[in-house]
């Protein structure tokens, strides 16, 4: 694939020994090339700037005082350096305890969707009973509703079964996920029988064929699914403002929110906003930039590898 | 279930049972499938059920929607909605609005910006190549709340944004606090500053159709440019992996024909890409329907109500107050849109297709219009992981 990619172009350079016939042609081409080629980046120079820059005036505004923010929102440097936002945060707030409570969620609802969709996708998957096909559409069905037409469904539920206002309520709901399922059920689809088959032979009964010898198999896609439980349940915002009003339960994206909107605090105290912000994007960008190859390969099929 | 093979049938009549291989097989299929079951069962059909009876009463949030006291109302609830006219449909016809001029700008801006970005960082000769992926895709790893918040400070009165246009010598608007509908500032601009008497006197919705002619607001559209920013890098990603599996001997042989780039794009890259098209334009579709959380963080509707969303909107009236019936209703008739609207899309998409493809067989430069055919039925990434889940249900 990539030798495909790259063998054409690089025609344009030197020239091969095959091009003889062109020569007249080239000088003009290659001139044309590099000008093309040089528009090309500028245009991508300029863009990513646009891109980046903003993250860039985050993390630099974090560090300036109020005023400062006002009057210089374009340097990326701060007039008088000022850690104040940082530790009004960490030592005059509950922030602390909104990472905590986003970390505890976070983890229990990506341990929990890897073993649930891998559970339910091997049975999709690979186990032949009565009802399957209709355990699949129910999934299909169940995709196409949208998240938002949720938030006062799931709010009455949480409320009746009586794990509003606890942790459970925060993790449990979260735990269903069709999307990761079908990723798994996909993922499985694409082992050959064989490797069961021989491990059945041996006499290992259905689930320690799957624990020992599918599973392991399935690396590549259980770390899709973790890149995707943790990235989701981290930014998830709407479940959390429905499933409790605890301040004792409030996590990143709620606190934040309702930083942002005012209803903690007087004036705009942007250093102060821009660093929770900050703060908050930083173990998701840890997360991007460790399986950045895989994240960036993902819909390309890296399910499939 | 059609297609399993007539063969497998009355093997699996005379193998069941629950000492045989198959019925165990069936029970840890069940077994397996039964964390998954109960929790989708629990947190997503039972409570749509739930829901879909809350839309129907006049629970105002005490005690349980199901006891006794709890009294059914009917279709009332989507009847204020829809045609009473009084301050709910108002509400909502203002939260259509918005969120109309907010779908018609976010999805073809994003569509098209994806795909532009796609094309350039695929070019094979380019260096750097990672680090402009990654500079495109960051934004959408991001949360919703933290940019948003990004979002708050650099569009501010006096904010990064209003401080570039400042150096231009531009008087930057006071974006989040700004109500005025951009088509309206435009019709000002041409001197039509109130409504003509056919535009004020009639209405849908509950607002006069002046209104709804107001475009999105200067609020709005920073929200647009939020959306733009944070989803083109993930429908990037979508079109790059359909580029990349676009043959580059299908664009080398129409060098070789003598097309120039800009024909090799819309003549025979295009075409292929339609697929990874329809998915960027379905997924942006369903999204943008959706807009919740900046709105919940930004505004809260405001200024004026004109970045008041169908979602926030039911939002507020259950949880705030506490018209639970109404709430539950604008979720149900936003579902209806939404599956409607991703309905219409294929519809429209399929009858396309024919005339489409025909179309390419008459055009005169004949090599290209028979590449462009024969390599735009294979179809994107997203349509092929349909098909294999397809075809892999009935097996």
């Amino acid at each position: 694939m990539t030798a495909a990619t790259v063998s054409p172009r690089t025609r344009g350079g030197a020239g091969g020994p095959g091009d003889g016939g062109r020569a007249a042609a080239r000088p003009r081409r290659s001139r044309r090339r590099m000008l093309a080629t040089s528009f090309t980046y500028a245009v991508l120079v300029v863009l990513a700037i646009l891109y980046v820059y903003p993250f860039l005036i985050q993390v630099a505004t974090s560090f300036k005082t109020d005023a400062d923010a006002a009057q210089n929102a374009i340097s990326l440097l701060p007039q008088t350096w000022s850690t104040a936002a940082y530790e009004r945060l960490f030592l005059r707030s509950d922030f602390p305890l909104w990472f905590r409570n986003s970390v505890v969620v976070t983890v229990v609802v990506t341990v929990g969707r890897v073993f649930i969709n891998s559970l339910a996708g091997y049975a999709l998957a690979r186990l032949r009973f009565r009802g399957r096909a209709l355990v699949f559409a129910g999934l299909v069905a169940v995709m196409a509703v949208p998240n938002v037409v949720l938030l006062i469904p799931k709010f009455l539920v949480i409320k009746q079964v009586g794990i509003y206002n606890s942790f459970a309520g925060l993790i449990i709901p979260l735990l269903a996920d069709a999307a990761g399922i079908f990723i798994m059920k996909n993922f499985f689809e694409s082992i050959p029988r064989s490797v069961e088959e021989a491990a059945r032979m041996d006499g290992a009964g259905t689930f320690r064929v799957f624990w020992s010898v599918v599973l392991p198999m399935a690396r590549p896609a259980l770390v899709t699914i973790v890149i995707l439980s943790f990235q989701g349940s981290w930014n998830e915002l709407s479940h959390f403002i429905v499933a409790s009003q605890d301040p004792q339960l409030v996590t990143l994206t709620k606190g934040v929110a309702q930083l942002a909107s005012g209803q903690l605090s007087q004036g705009t105290q942007y250093p102060l906003k821009l660093a929770a912000a900050a703060i908050m994007t930083i173990p998701v960008a840890v997360l991007f930039f460790v399986f950045q190859k895989r994240i960036m390969n993902q819909s390309a099929g890296a399910v499939k590898e | 279930m059609t297609a399993v093979p007539a063969t497998a049938q009355p093997r699996r009549r005379e193998r069941r049972g629950p000492g045989s291989a198959r019925g165990r097989e069936a029970a840890s299929g069940w077994l397996f499938l039964a964390p998954m079951l109960v929790i989708l069962g629990l947190f997503l059909v039972v409570p749509v059920l739930m829901a879909l009876w809350v839309s129907l009463s006049d629970w105002t949030g005490r005690g349980s929607p199901l006891s006794s006291d709890v009294g059914f109302v009917g279709l009332d609830n989507y009847e204020s909605l829809l045609l009473g006219g009084g301050l709910a449909t108002q509400d909502f016809g203002t939260a259509m609005r918005n969120n109309a001029y907010y779908v018609l700008l976010v999805v073809p801006l994003q569509t098209a910006l994806s795909l532009f970005l796609a094309t350039m960082v695929n070019r094979a000769a380019l260096r750097g190549k990672g680090f402009f992926r990654t500079a495109f895709y960051f934004p959408s790893v991001t949360s919703s709340v933290a940019i948003t918040v990004l979002w708050l400070f650099l569009f501010s009165a006096s904010g990064t944004i209003n401080a570039v246009l400042a150096k231009l010598s531009i008087t930057g608007p006071n974006w989040f606090n700004d109500p005025q509908g951009v088509l309206h500032l435009l019709l000002g601009t041409v001197g039509v500053d109130a409504a003509p008497a056919f535009l004020a006197q009639h209405g849908f919705l509950g607002i006069p159709l002046w209104e709804w002619a107001a475009g999105p607001s200067v609020a709005m559209t920073a929200f647009v440019l939020l959306a733009i920013f944070t989803t083109s890098g993930t429908f990037m990603l979508l079109f790059l992996a359909a580029l990349q599996a676009v043959s580059h001997e299908v664009e080398e042989a129409a060098t070789m024909d003598g097309a120039n780039a800009r024909q090799r794009f819309f003549r025979v890259t295009l075409p292929m890409l339609r697929p990874t098209v329809f998915t960027v334009v379905t997924l942006g579709l369903i999204g943008t329907w959706q807009v919740f959380d900046q709105i919940y963080t930004g505004t809260q509707g405001g200024p004026a109500k004109t970045t008041l969303t169908p979602a926030y909107l039911s939002y507020t009236a259950a949880f705030q107050n506490n018209q639970w019936g109404r709430g539950a209703a604008i979720a149900f008739v936003l579902f209806a849109i939404i599956v409607l609207l991703t309905v219409l899309q294929r519809v429209v998409l399929r009858e396309r297709d024919v005339p489409r493809r025909k179309r390419f067989h008459r055009d005169p430069p004949a090599p290209l219009a028979a590449v462009a055919g024969a390599v735009g039925t294979t179809g994107g990434p997203g349509a092929g992981a349909t098909t294999s889940t397809t075809t892999g249900s009935d097996r």
